[in-house]
């Protein structure tokens, strides 16, 4: 037996894979023998595969989306090659319809704009107004609208929280927390008379004045909260599951979250120390004590702790004004806004035709652009009201603070895996009210 | 006893017959558990989230805390219409709920309630197949439940369907491997895979104080069995191919109406399936810790006495209970439903006069052997009832409290930290069977 009949032999199969004499014509040859290379042997089998990418439409009908906007994705397996973002699906036409309104009459629209914080959206409507005015509105009004803001954000960061850890799976949070946010809504109801679309705040001051036992039943309300807090904290903040799905996902830089424009917790997620609250102050709260909570990393996690800890800082900010809070008037002594008392309009000619016009006409800001903006509980919401001295504004534009961060959405998601979207979505906090207007 | 009763039957035919009782009580006892553990499943996630759940079903305004519920859901999904998508693989989708649902259930066959019964000259094992390779006939089982998901989630001709569909193939397909490599020290420690011999061999003792439970003995198999266990039955943590909000419920979305419910019903005896299958492996099974089968013979009426006298006590409680109970309702409802304290203080009573009146008139009889080994299998399917109860309720629990895997960090999970793990427990089994047999 020769060398070569000896070597074919050896083997089981009666060659020897080794020798390129004895692999067949037609097999695809590459250099180091055996016919395929390592290095292209994933590429060819890959090849074979074949697979194509799947296009998916998320919304605007969806249990995950917050809202209704469409994310339309193009997928290879579970990774999203690419996403387009499409929203507009509630859009409402805000800005047209408040063309034609009475700026009094602008409120109950824009209790609509962020319907899960709707007192913010009066509060920054009118604080703008009051700006164009020049008005100061008193002391007692100033303490009120920020115990009732800092309420309104602590029940938005709960629904937020609520629906996202809803979407990461953990549903019993969700229930932990509107039980707390049924408590303080009930505070609000005794207060407002409605339980989603407020219209408490009026320009120049509020509708009313608190109802007897608003101070108590805040504080108890405030006990169920801290619980609820604390429980959902504890339910989650080591678990390894929920870290593995946030930690790292969705993670923006400080400089990519001020280039979207984002503001609010995703910008100080993302490590921006800028709060409107701190940076400009307004009502107060500059000689309130309270700390902005900054992430480091911008991923999902720190979105969602930021939010906790906002929580607990609100927490404070109201038992603080609860204390401070003085007594005096709720609207301004300003004849252009506040309806005179009845004795003045029944008793004086002043009273009266001052009660008609402000009845007939409204308020009438003198002409000019004002933009003025407060820290939502989403961000920066901020209003540019263009008025030509009559009683409906010419042009007004909200600035929704989810508009920006939903800017950065399509970024977020793309190379991220399906699973991701539904961590990243809720952590943003897009209302459609607001987003869409 | 003697076969009276049963003259002229041939002995085959009595056979037969108690197979079938045996495959009429399995059935029976999954439906029950069904029952049982969905309405465990509803009020016990509103008891975690602090809701109340289903109260308003009611039957002549007895309620039962929701237990009615599940007639009033099963006849909801019996009248539904069962609507057909237009473009779906016909064949396929009416065969997948089938597949689902009738697996499971035969995977019951091997499950052993009881120890054997010997009476009148026979035998009889108390599962309804007595296979020497009991396990392995489950893991086949459970691998073949795949294909109700996949064909469900592909016949649907829906794009989330078939991402669930996928996504759970290649999960329960992943996670059978944990399944069965985690078993391998129980087998290696009970030297069986019958399934009744491995429950027989936990009734012997560790230590002198400790019952042999698998759990002590695997601890580790445990952990990964249960793990494993609830990727196969496709429940939070591993819920992804159903739970997961971008897919909508993924692979039985476009399904309705009765089909719907075999899915649905399919999932629940799965969990029932996996938990019993812990009990039997890791847990004794119908073992009670410290007594014996041929115990329980020998003092069959004390154990009689003790089940008649804690039925008693129960039924005292509870009627205490139910008084309280109509007083408080009284008047809230302000139709039939206020009569339901006093239907159910009615019946515990009765339960309570029932038990007494047994008690007094067995207390000195002297028990025939028939009678004493028809206690013990009792006594010993209760147990298993009980401890397979705890387990669903284990699982409900978890489904509550944990969040939901990302579909990688899931496969991650099950190739890369679960199989390595099971390999280091049959290593960590065989050493340590190795030392102690020396």
């Amino acid at each position: 037996m020769n060398e070569r009949e000896k070597q074919s032999s050896d083997s089981p199969f009666g060659v020897n894979p080794g020798r390129k004499e004895d692999i067949a014509e037609d097999f695809p040859r590459e250099e180091g023998g055996f016919g395929v290379s390592f290095e292209r042997l994933d590429e060819m089998l890959l090849e074979d595969l074949d697979t194509e990418p799947m296009y998916i439409n998320i919304g605007p009908i969806h249990p995950a989306t917050h809202g209704t906007y469409r994310i339309f994705c193009r997928l290879q397996g579970e990774t999203v090659e690419k996403a387009a973002v499409e929203i507009g699906f509630l859009h409402r036409g805000f800005e047209k319809m408040v063309e034609i309104k009475p700026y009094g009459q602008v409120i109950p629209y824009t209790d609509r704009l962020n319907y899960c914080s709707a007192l913010v959206n009066n509060v920054a409507f009118c604080k703008t107004v009051e700006r164009m005015l020049d008005l100061t509105v008193p002391e007692r009004t100033q303490y009120i609208r920020v115990i009732i803001m800092e309420i309104q954000r602590i029940m938005d960061h709960m629904i937020c929280l609520g629906a996202a850890l809803v979407d990461l799976g953990a549903l019993t949070n969700y229930w932990y927390f509107f039980n707390a946010r049924e408590k303080l809504n009930d505070v609000i109801e005794a207060l407002t008379g409605a339980r989603l679309t407020y219209s408490y705040v009026r320009i120049g001051g509020l509708a009313w004045d608190l109802p007897t036992g608003f101070e108590s039943n805040v504080n108890a309300s405030l006990k169920t909260v801290r619980k609820a807090i604390h429980d959902v904290t504890r339910l989650v903040k080591r678990n390894r599951i929920f870290l593995d799905r946030t930690i790292g996902v969705g993670a923006t830089s400080g400089e990519e979250a001020v280039s979207f424009g984002f503001t609010g917790p995703c910008l100080r997620a993302s490590g921006v120390p800028h709060d409107l609250r701190k940076a400009r102050p307004y009502y107060h709260y500059d000689e309130l004590d309270f700390d902005i909570p900054i992430g480091q990393n911008g991923d999902c996690y720190d979105r969602i702790f930021v939010r906790i800890e906002e929580m607990h800082q609100s927490l404070r900010i109201i038992e603080q004004a609860l204390k401070k809070l003085p007594g005096g008037p709720i609207n301004v002594d300003d004849k252009r806004v506040t309806l005179p008392p009845k004795g003045k309009v029944h008793g004086t000619m002043e009273g009266l035709i001052n009660h008609f016009k402000l009845v007939i006409e409204g308020v009438q800001p003198p002409p000019c652009e004002i933009y003025d903006s407060l820290e939502a509980p989403n961000g920066e919401l901020g209003f540019y009201i263009i008025s030509n001295g009559s009683s409906t504004p010419y042009r007004i534009k909200v600035r929704p603070p989810c508009f920006y961060t939903m800017n950065g959405l399509k970024r977020l998601i793309e190379g991220g895996m399906v699973a991701d979207i539904v961590a990243v979505l809720p952590g943003l906090n897009v209302i459609a009210g607001e987003l869409d207007r | 006893m003697n076969l009276e009763l049963l003259e002229g039957c041939t002995r085959e035919m009595a056979e037969n017959l108690i197979i079938i009782a045996k495959t009429l009580f399995v059935i029976a006892m999954a439906f029950g558990f069904l029952l049982v553990v969905i309405w465990f499943e509803r009020k016990g996630s509103a008891f975690i989230q602090d809701r109340v759940g289903p109260n308003r079903a009611a039957i002549l305004g007895v309620r039962l805390a929701g237990f009615i519920q599940n007639f009033a859901d099963v006849t909801k999904l019996i009248m539904k219409e069962m609507f057909i998508p237009g473009e779906v693989n016909r064949i396929y989708f009416i065969l997948a709920p089938f597949i689902g649902f009738t697996f499971i259930l035969t995977s019951f066959a091997v499950i052993p309630f009881a120890d054997n019964l010997r009476i009148g000259g026979f035998d009889i094992p108390m599962q309804v197949a007595d296979l020497n390779v009991g396990v392995l006939y489950i893991l086949a089982i459970t691998s073949l439940n795949v294909y109700g998901i996949v064909l469900a989630g592909w016949s649907s001709n829906n794009k989330f369907s078939l991402l669930g569909g996928l996504r759970s193939t290649a999960q329960m397909i992943s996670y059978e491997i944990p399944l069965g490599l985690s078993i391998v020290g129980i087998f290696m420690v009970f030297g069986s895979l019958h399934l009744n011999e491995i429950v027989r061999a936990q009734g012997e003792l560790l230590f002198g104080f400790l019952p042999r439970w698998g759990i002590f003995v695997q601890p580790l198999g445990f952990i990964i069995f249960i793990s494993a266990a609830y990727a196969e039955a496709n429940r939070t943590p591993f819920d992804i191919p159903e739970g997961e909000s971008e897919i909508v419920a993924g692979y039985h979305v476009e399904y309705s109406g009765m089909r719907f419910a075999l899915f649905y019903m399919g999932e629940y005896i799965a969990l029932v399936l996996s938990s019993a299958l812990v009990v039997t492996l890791f847990f004794g099974g119908w073992q009670i810790p410290y007594l014996d089968t041929s115990d329980l013979i020998r003092h069959a009426s004390v154990v009689l006495k003790v089940l008649l006298l804690g039925g008693a006590a129960m039924s005292l409680a509870a009627a205490i209970a139910f008084i309280g109970y109509a007083k408080r309702l009284k008047g809230t409802w302000g139709d039939i439903h206020d009569r339901e304290g006093h239907v159910l203080t009615t019946f515990a009573v009765l339960a309570l006069a029932v038990f007494l009146v047994v008690l007094f008139w067995l207390w000195n009889v002297e028990f025939p052997d028939w009678a004493a080994r028809t206690i013990a299998l009792i006594s010993q399917v209760g147990m298993f009832l009980i401890k397979v109860l705890f387990f669903g309720w284990l699982f409900i629990w978890v489904r509550w409290t944990l969040p939901r895997f990302r579909y990688d960090q899931l496969m991650g999970l099950g190739w890369k930290a679960l199989i390595p793990l099971s390999f280091i427990n049959i290593l960590i089994s065989g050493l340590v069977i190795l030392l102690v047999q020396r």
